[in-house]
């Protein structure tokens, strides 16, 4: 199904894609979308979805299944919360990316904001995973209790920038986050340290890029051609000697 | 006594074991959680370790030959107004540990508690009162959104409403048991609460810890809870209810987050919160998707989407200084009801310092917001919900003569199932088995009789409500919503009549 999103108020757009999963189209094509919110908010049915412009806050939020290209940047709030799918941005994301999020992949090929991947939490064979090939803004992966964040900071706007901000990780708990090339230890949250990959690390680093490669057409070869370092939590209860009982 | 350290002399409770009625049967021994009796084998006898007393009064309900009673320890610091006990055992206790202090429940400190300064009218003479016992009452109340005027056009000489309502909830009475998770209390509570709130037409809410899969069935009488640390969280659970409620604070701790600690995670809790088991369970002090009402609206929006505009979304706020100015944001941001939680409502675990010095009590807020959405002619944009230290059916009715839909409770329903307010929720051992999730501790709660005894509450606050509504001449709890002319004010300045919007009695 092709809509051209063009004038649709964003609840008419969402109401109108609804509808049309309810009597089982399984995959659409929005052209000139330009800012509509929400959209594949909370939808729990593996259907494909292509984005040409720049979708709205929180697009795929909730979303338990579909897989979202964006021909174009998106906003913030990208994967909020999001459970099982895929998310692919061609351009750049804004803040909040994967907020809460517990499962599916987020790809975006260019830079993303602040707050990306704050309290992502992996369950089972849930295991959710945010690419960035550009850079981050602070408080990457903050409060991470599961899943991975990578970060590339190979195409970027900016290249200036470090490839983070700062309190990378702070609080996290859980989870790893891969940096491709060095991250300067003071970007990073208290307690934190950069550390060398070990086996298992360059496995699952090299099947997620993989896929990302795949996805945005990378050279996955060039991707690897740097070492990564890894950022893990320096205790499982880092809050765990708090109190007086 | 000796070489005992100071805080072992200085403990709170002593135990007082009638050696003539014990018989050493160590029901004493099993029932409690924290070591304080204990079997000597040695000498076949029953001892206690009173530091270690709680003061739950659990042993002393169970003994069989009532040889137990607990009391205060009568061993006093030299009196002091400013150095009051409970100071001086806090340093006590953080000179121990280095660590900060945990309580659990509301803050017990005596703030004034307006409801016991304000007092209800009733008919005299000049109208009748009416008798509930055979005339009809009503306390049925709709919870969500009312628009700002109806249209009606006439059909074949009927009137036929033509304005489209946002999604209403019907409540039989004006009282919903408010969030307490899968975590802080334990499956056997939260099945009596969800019993009770079918068997009575009322709502519970979830907490932040999830819908365990045995609960979706009462779905129609749930309020799912979308928290900071988005704990359980999955577009099956957000369907799961009748509403969700985005929790942005709680009475007892403003401005602060949530942590379950690692050990308390275990396999039920993880499966239900949908994390690892043993790992701690975060919620972060905001929600990091929301640093202000477009962001508010944002996260309301995602969920009505993500709903299908089906379910009011309620929007959870601790009482603080702006309450009134935050409520407006709130229901400008597109919010069904907003619930307002005032600094006695209680918790599972709060830094002490926060619980007992951070927040505004309830009755002020809620006549400060109510007043305020009224004077920007939004009141009827949202339903108003007040928590946090209702106590009894007075309460209620007074809460709702100062402009609530309805109220929450929390510790009510608790005590409804026994508890006895002792404040060690924190600790994982409640010894009544309601805050405590270790198996032999929570089969003390038996959900049939946790429901019946829920529901018993509820319906006689149901009739002692129907009697005071009756005695003041209304028939309809609607009525009496934001009726301030049914309270008077009893030994309170002119600062606080302002804030309550009420007259002093007499006048």
């Amino acid at each position: 199904m092709e809509i051209n999103a063009q004038g649709i108020y964003y609840k008419d757009l969402n109401d109108i894609i609804r509808k049309a999963i309810r009597n089982g189209e399984e995959n659409f094509i929005l052209r000139n979308v330009n800012g509509q919110r929400y959209i594949a908010d909370g939808i729990s049915k593996k259907i494909s979805m292509e984005v040409y412009g720049v979708p709205g806050q929180d697009l795929g939020a909730f979303m338990k299944g579909p897989r979202v290209v964006v021909h174009g940047n998106a906003q913030d709030g990208v994967g909020n919360t999001m459970d099982v799918g895929k998310i692919v941005v061609e351009g750049m994301a804004g803040d909040v990316v994967g907020y809460g999020m517990r499962g599916g992949r987020i790809h975006i090929k260019g830079d993303a904001g602040y707050r990306v991947g704050i309290h992502m939490k992996a369950y089972q064979d849930k295991i959710p995973v945010i690419v960035i090939g550009g850079k981050a803004g602070d408080f990457l992966g903050e409060y991470m209790a599961g899943g991975v964040i990578i970060l590339l900071g190979m195409f970027s706007q900016d290249a200036a920038k470090p490839i983070a901000g700062i309190f990378m990780g702070t609080g996290m708990h859980g989870g790893v986050i891969y940096v491709r090339g060095e991250v300067d230890p003071h970007q990073l949250g208290f307690g934190l340290i950069p550390k060398e990959l070990d086996g298992e690390d360059q496995k699952n680093l090299k099947i997620y890029l993989k896929e990302y490669c795949d996805d945005l057409d990378i050279d996955l070869r060039k991707v690897l051609s740097v070492p990564f370092k890894k950022v893990v939590p320096f205790s499982h209860r880092p809050y765990g000697n708090m109190y007086a009982y | 006594m000796l070489h005992q350290p100071i805080t072992k002399n200085y403990h709170d409770f002593i135990i007082e074991r009638d050696p003539e009625k014990c018989i050493q049967c160590q029901v004493c021994v099993r029932q409690c959680s924290y070591g304080a009796h204990i079997y000597n084998e040695k000498d076949e006898r029953v001892t206690e370790d009173e530091a270690r007393c709680v003061g739950c009064h659990r042993c002393e309900a169970l003994c069989p030959t009532e040889a137990l009673t607990i009391r205060r320890n009568p061993s006093e610091f030299r009196e002091n107004a400013l150095w009051a006990p409970q100071f001086i055992k806090n340093i006590y206790k953080q000179a121990d540990t280095g660590g900060v202090l945990l309580t659990g429940m509301g803050n017990p400190y005596p703030y004034p508690v307006y409801w016991d300064r304000m007092v209800l009218d009733a008919s005299q003479v000049t109208n009748p009162s009416i008798d509930p016992l055979r005339e009809p009452m009503e306390l049925r109340t709709w919870l969500g959104s009312k628009p700002d005027a109806i249209e009606v056009e006439m059909k074949k000489g009927k009137p036929n409403l033509t304005t489209q309502f946002l999604p209403q909830l019907q409540i039989n009475y004006p009282i919903l048991f408010s969030a307490m998770s899968y975590g802080s209390i334990n499956l056997n509570v939260h099945v009596g609460l969800a019993r009770a709130a079918e068997e009575l037409g009322i709502l519970y809410n979830t907490g932040e810890g999830g819908l365990h899969q045995s609960l979706y069935k009462y779905g129609e009488n749930t309020i799912v809870q979308c928290a900071s640390g988005r704990f359980g969280v999955d577009s099956k659970y957000l369907n799961a209810g009748v509403a969700i409620e985005i929790k942005i604070g709680q009475g007892a701790k403003p401005g602060i987050g949530g942590h379950l600690p690692g050990e308390k995670i275990g396999k039920e809790i993880s499966i239900t919160r949908m994390i690892p088991e043993g790992s701690d369970a975060i919620s972060p002090a905001p929600h990091h998707d929301i640093y202000s009402i477009e962001d508010l609206r944002q996260l309301i929006y995602a969920l009505k989407e993500a709903t299908d505009y089906e379910k009011p979304v309620f929007v959870k706020i601790a009482a603080v200084h702006n309450s009134a100015a935050i409520a407006s944001g709130i229901a400008r941001a597109g919010a069904d009801v907003i619930a307002i939680d005032g600094f006695r409502g209680g918790t599972g675990a709060a830094p002490t310092m926060i619980r007992d010095n951070v927040g505004i009590p309830i009755e002020l807020a809620l006549a400060s917001v109510d007043e305020r959405l009224r004077q920007e002619g939004i009141r009827n944009r949202v339903s108003l919900l007040a928590a946090g230290g209702i106590r009894c059916s007075a309460d209620v009715v007074k809460a709702i003569a100062l402009g609530a839909d309805a109220v929450y409770i929390g510790t009510a329903a608790l005590i409804a199932v026994g508890c006895t307010v002792c404040q060690r929720c924190y600790t994982g051992k409640c010894p009544w088995g309601i805050a405590t999730n270790d198996p032999y501790l929570a089969k003390r709660i038996n959900p049939d009789i946790a429901h019946r005894r829920l529901a018993n509450l509820v319906r006689a606050w149901g009739h002692e409500i129907q009697e005071m509504l009756g005695g003041m001449g209304l028939n309809a709890i609607e009525s009496l919503r934001g009726n301030r002319e049914k309270l008077r004010g009893v030994g309170l300045n002119e600062v606080e009549l302002n804030i309550l919007g009420i007259k002093h009695a007499g006048a």
